[in-house]
């Protein structure tokens, strides 16, 4: 038949079929099926790129031909099918032809016994016809959904199913008679569900499980007819043991709830909770959990919609009494562990809609509101109950000698005392003066741990006033040890930081506090250039240091406008007033350096811990003749304390200048003179001798320091300095390492490097330290603890997320991590078992080579004599074994 | 957990967690030596997650504290482990993951005992006579399913 349309033909197509070389016709005719399949196939190709060309009897003649081809040999047929899916996108397709195209194909094609590219090509072509000429189709009436059941019945691939899905939905929604065929039509899609797909490796075509589970989803719920069918299945497929089967399941139930009403929904109720409840009540799963309350939810909310017969009863209340009736009593009984489950699903059942809500509220609520009502009775103390608790709190901190015991018992007399600061004050504080003073069992640990109770019960302004001055007694007393002297300092600077800006605390340290401090101090220095003088321990520099934090503290926060401001070349006369030495203030000449004696010039340490705290709003009075003295003093004098504390306190003062030199504190400020100081500091770096020295300065210019110079004492600091520090000198500092002669030349500048990286912000690190990392690797082999401690906290987080560098230096980072693990500092061992956690979580192909050798290794600091880094080891050790190993 | 099977206890008393051991100042001093004590094999098993439950063997009363007996200088650690009901069928398996626990957490000096609270369960005898058994250990945790469990209970993730 197709060569007399040849002939008779005049359009493109025929001209092309026909052309210059009579050959395709030949073909189409050949009693050789090979031959004949060629030539269908050339003619479809043509069709292909030219259907919207035909006209409708064109269209028609070929209708006919390529029906009567589907009932030709089988290797034609994947070109007919190719040729008939090109016609069904013409437009002109002629009245009828939809639905002899439909019924041959149902009729010649077996269509699960073609190729995957032939079953893809019939759902095309169903899908063309459904979008062209649904009122045609649906005059097939239920024969049409029978056909596609039989079409796609038994498909397997995951494109496929995407199309089937896609036709199931269409049938649904576009309303195709179902007929006698609606379970089977639900049976042939419903068998795929839940949906099981793992993509294969390097995936080509881009399907996920979630676009399979979504677009089947669609279709099973997409009528109210499937709901006998469905729910059964839901609630078997709850049973099974696979996870995401169960939220498949469960989001599917939640799917329904949009569509089904009480007329689907009632029959299952029961069988339904059952297997929510189950859900909810058992899982380990956060997702199986939360899907089955979203399920919760959704049914009470389709509940709540339903529209009532008359004489029907409403299910909404049947449903919630079905849940109130298994999850009420668990709420009685907090301490089990079904009051959390219990309590969600309430939760999700009352958030569904007004009339679940009016429900479960009125039956809940009598029942916690009793449980309030029981349980709050408890929470104030009884004044017998009191006593008696102070009693033995203040039995416990004269007696109990372990550590971890004590700390707790200090927390809970800090909480009870914050509530109750009268009983503390009458009953524990004299109680405990009474024993630091008692000289006949004044062990010095029990000594310590009065005076941490002190401090620790001193945060209401009532009880600072009993403790206060039982602390700066016993800083007169003469059997004070240098241990008790911290504890000591430690104390007041506990309790000036818990009072925060109270101003009846801030007036104590004001008027008592502060000048007893300075005063002792002071009297220490000048009891010092008299060697006849008593032994003061306040000559020491330590003893003085720890007096700082408390100045500090006392200053920066408490914004006392000091009474030594008048000039702070007063800041020691009050003091000496008070203790009635005024003869000495002419003899006390702390910014005068000395040749031979320090113990004035030390108290400058003081002073920077009062004018460098204050805000930057107090005005200090001849702050520039000070200036002058304290940038004398750190010229001049010879002893290392006391010049730092001036340079200390200059750089303070300089930060707060409206105007501004040392360098940091220019740093700080961005101040352009601050580069050449830095230069100057670079150079130091070559220096044979001074190389180590220069190298802590980048420290001094990274970190905080903790009593000069940060924000809690209102120092200038412009945000990111450390970055911008970083960004101008980093590459500065490789270039110069890359040059320098190995040896200590090169370990200074690691040391500066790592100073510097390791005080910047982690998420700066992060970006910058994959170029540093072969520094930092050698670095690690550095003998000095604090660089091998600062590299390897810097590269901990980025093990976390390596980078592609990383990989190929595994060996090396390990092997010289294991030997970090015996390394004398604990700080360095814990450290590197972090960096050996890390490690473990590197993809396993990296790693697993390792396995058996850092397990071995492991093995040593399991057994170190420090607990916390047995802890690490023990952590890192866990890792590993799990590593490549079932159950990880 | 398999979905269809019923819990042998599903709603057990839940106990409250333990927090973090606070540190004192010995610990971070270089040179004081800390003692392994009750409390360190305690924190180590406490977290060891039930196999049947979303809840650590602390929450659920079978370890304690009191239960844990370490003596540093002779090498020995013995545990003692309370099922939450006396014909609890996980009994070998919670046994076998505190032994694993110490085991791979413990110095290879010391010699580790874990075995049920007496009278506690049923089958007290057999399950401790598994346990003490070295050469039984070993060959269930050569059974890849029985490791996976086992692993399971151990790993710090919370699913």
């Amino acid at each position: 038949r197709f060569p007399r349309l040849a002939i008779k033909g005049s359009g493109p197509i025929i001209g092309k079929v026909d052309g210059p070389n009579p050959k395709p016709r030949l073909s189409l005719t050949s009693s050789e099926p090979q031959t004949r399949g060629r030539g269908v196939q050339l003619l479809s190709q043509v069709l292909q790129q030219c259907y919207g060309n035909l006209q409708e009897s064109e269209v028609e003649v070929l209708v006919t031909f390529y029906e009567n081809r589907l009932k030709d040999h089988y290797v034609i047929m994947p070109h007919v099918l190719e040729g008939l899916k090109a016609l069904t996108k013409c437009l002109v397709l002629p009245p009828g032809s939809a639905v002899s195209i439909l019924k041959s194909v149902f009729q010649d094609a077996h269509v699960q016994s073609l190729m995957l590219a032939q079953r893809s090509c019939v759902y095309c072509i169903l899908i063309n016809l459904m979008d062209s000429r649904e009122e045609e189709l649906k005059g097939l009436g239920s024969d049409f959904v029978f056909g596609f059941v039989q079409s796609m019945d038994g498909e397997r691939d995951p494109r496929n199913l995407l199309l089937a899905f896609q036709i199931a939905r269409k049938i649904i929604t576009q309303g195709y008679e179902m007929g006698k065929f609606t379970e089977e039509f639900f049976e042939v899609t419903s068998c795929y569900f839940p949906i099981d797909f793992t993509p294969p490796p390097n995936d080509p075509h881009g399907i996920t499980q979630e676009e399979l589970i979504l677009s089947l989803r669609a279709v099973l719920t997409g009528s109210q007819r499937f709901a006998e069918y469905l729910l059964p299945l839901i609630v078997e497929k709850l049973d099974s043991d696979v996870q995401s089967a169960k939220v498949d399941s469960l989001q599917t139930l939640a799917a329904c709830g949009s569509l089904y009403g009480h007329k689907e929904l009632s029959e299952f109720l029961p069988g339904l909770w059952s297997s929510l409840r189950r859900e909810v009540f058992q899982t380990a799963s956060e997702k199986v959990e939360t899907a089955g309350l979203s399920a919760v939810s959704a049914l009470v909310a389709s509940l709540s919609r339903s529209v009532l017969s008359s004489d029907s009863e409403d299910v909404l209340h049947v449903f919630l009494d079905l849940i109130l009736k298994d999850c009420l009593h668990h709420l009685a009984e907090p301490d089990l562990k079904l009051v959390w489950p219990s309590a969600k699903i309430l939760q999700a059942a009352s958030n569904a809609s007004y009339r679940a809500s009016l429900k479960v509220m009125s039956a809940v609520m009598p029942s916690l509101l009793e449980q309030y009502n029981t349980q709050t009775q408890v929470s104030l103390l009884p004044l017998s109950d009191l006593e008696l608790s102070v009693h033995h709190l203040t039995r416990l901190v004269l007696e109990e000698q372990d550590a971890q015991v004590s700390l707790a018992v200090m927390e809970c007399c800090g909480a009870l005392a914050y509530i109750y600061p009268e009983a503390f004050a009458m009953r524990m504080v004299p109680r405990l003066k009474e024993a630091i003073f008692s000289d006949s069992n004044s062990q010095q640990a029990v000594r310590r741990r009065c005076v941490t109770a002190l401090a620790s019960v001193s945060s209401q302004p009532s009880l600072v006033q009993e403790s206060v001055p039982v602390l700066l007694q016993i800083l007169t007393s003469a059997h004070t040890g240098m241990g008790s002297y911290f504890v000591l300092c430690h104390s007041l600077q506990r309790i000036a930081e818990q009072a925060g800006q109270d101003p009846e605390v801030g007036q104590i340290f004001h008027d008592i506090v502060i000048p007893r401090l300075l005063g002792l101090a002071i009297q220490a220095a000048l009891q010092g250039e008299d060697s006849s003088g008593r032994n003061s321990l306040l000559k020491d520099e330590a003893v003085l240091s720890a007096i700082v934090p408390v100045l500090s503290a006392v200053c920066a926060q408490m914004h006392i406008i000091v009474f030594f401001f008048f000039s702070p070349f007063n800041i020691f006369s009050y003091p000496l007033q008070l203790l009635k030495y005024q003869s000495y203030i002419w003899s006390f000449h702390p910014y005068q350096a000395h040749p031979d004696s320090c113990y004035q010039t030390r108290t400058v340490c003081l002073l920077m811990a009062c004018v460098c705290s204050l805000p930057r709003s107090v005005e200090i009075p001849e702050v520039d003749r000070l200036l002058v003295e304290l940038e004398e003093l750190s010229f001049t004098c010879l002893h290392p304390f006391s010049y730092t504390s001036a340079a200390k306190c200059f750089a303070g003062l300089i930060n707060k200048r409206p105007e501004g030199r040392t360098i940091k504190t220019l740093l700080l400020r961005y101040h352009p003179l601050s580069t050449s100081l830095t230069d100057k500091l670079f150079s130091l770096l070559g220096d044979s001798e001074l190389a180590s020295h220069a190298a802590d300065g980048f420290y001094l210019l990274m970190s905080d320091s903790p009593d000069v110079l940060n924000r809690g004492c209102h120092a200038n600091v412009r945000i990111m300095y450390r970055q911008r520090f970083f960004a101008e000198n980093s590459a500065k500092l490789v270039q110069s390492f890359n040059s320098a002669v190995p040896g200590k030349r090169k370990a200074a500048y690691l040391k500066a490097l790592s100073h510097m990286v390791n005080n910047l912000p982690k998420q700066v690190q992060l970006t910058e330290l994959p170029a540093l990392l072969p520094l930092l690797l050698e670095a690690l082999s550095c003998p000095d603890q604090g660089v091998q401690l600062s590299t390897l906290s810097c590269l901990q987080p980025v093990l976390l997320d390596p980078p592609a560098a990383l990989t190929t230096q595994l060996d090396g980072l390990v092997a010289r991590l294991l030997a970090l693990n015996s390394s004398p500092s604990m700080k360095v061992r814990i450290a590197s078992l972090r960096c050996i956690l890390a490690l473990s979580h590197l993809p396993d192909h990296l790693v697993l080579p390792f396995r058996a050798k850092i397990l071995q290794a492991l093995a040593v600091p399991l057994d170190d004599k420090k607990r916390l880094v047995r802890k690490e080891a023990v952590l890192a050790r866990g890792e590993w074994f799990l590593l490549g190993n079932p159950g990880r | 957990m398999s979905g269809g099977t019923r819990l042998e206890n599903a709603n057990p008393l839940v106990f409250q967690r333990s927090g973090e051991r606070l540190l004192t100042a010995t610990d971070e001093d270089e040179n004081v030596a800390d003692p392994i004590d009750d409390r360190e094999i305690f924190d180590l098993i406490r977290s060891i997650n039930d196999p049947e439950h979303p809840l650590s063997l602390e929450e659920l009363n079978v370890v304690e504290q009191l239960r844990v007996n370490v003596n540093d200088q002779d090498s020995t650690v013995a545990v003692e482990f309370t099922p939450t009901i006396p014909h609890c069928s996980m009994a070998t398996l919670i046994g076998l993951s505190i032994k694993v626990k110490l085991l791979r957490s413990l110095p290879g000096r010391f010699k580790i005992d874990v075995h049920i609270t007496p009278g506690t369960h049923a089958s007290e005898d057999a399950v401790n006579k598994q346990l003490a058994d070295k050469e039984r250990v070993a060959a269930a945790l050569e059974n890849s399913q029985l490791l996976e469990v086992v692993n399971q209970c151990l790993s710090s993730r919370a699913m």
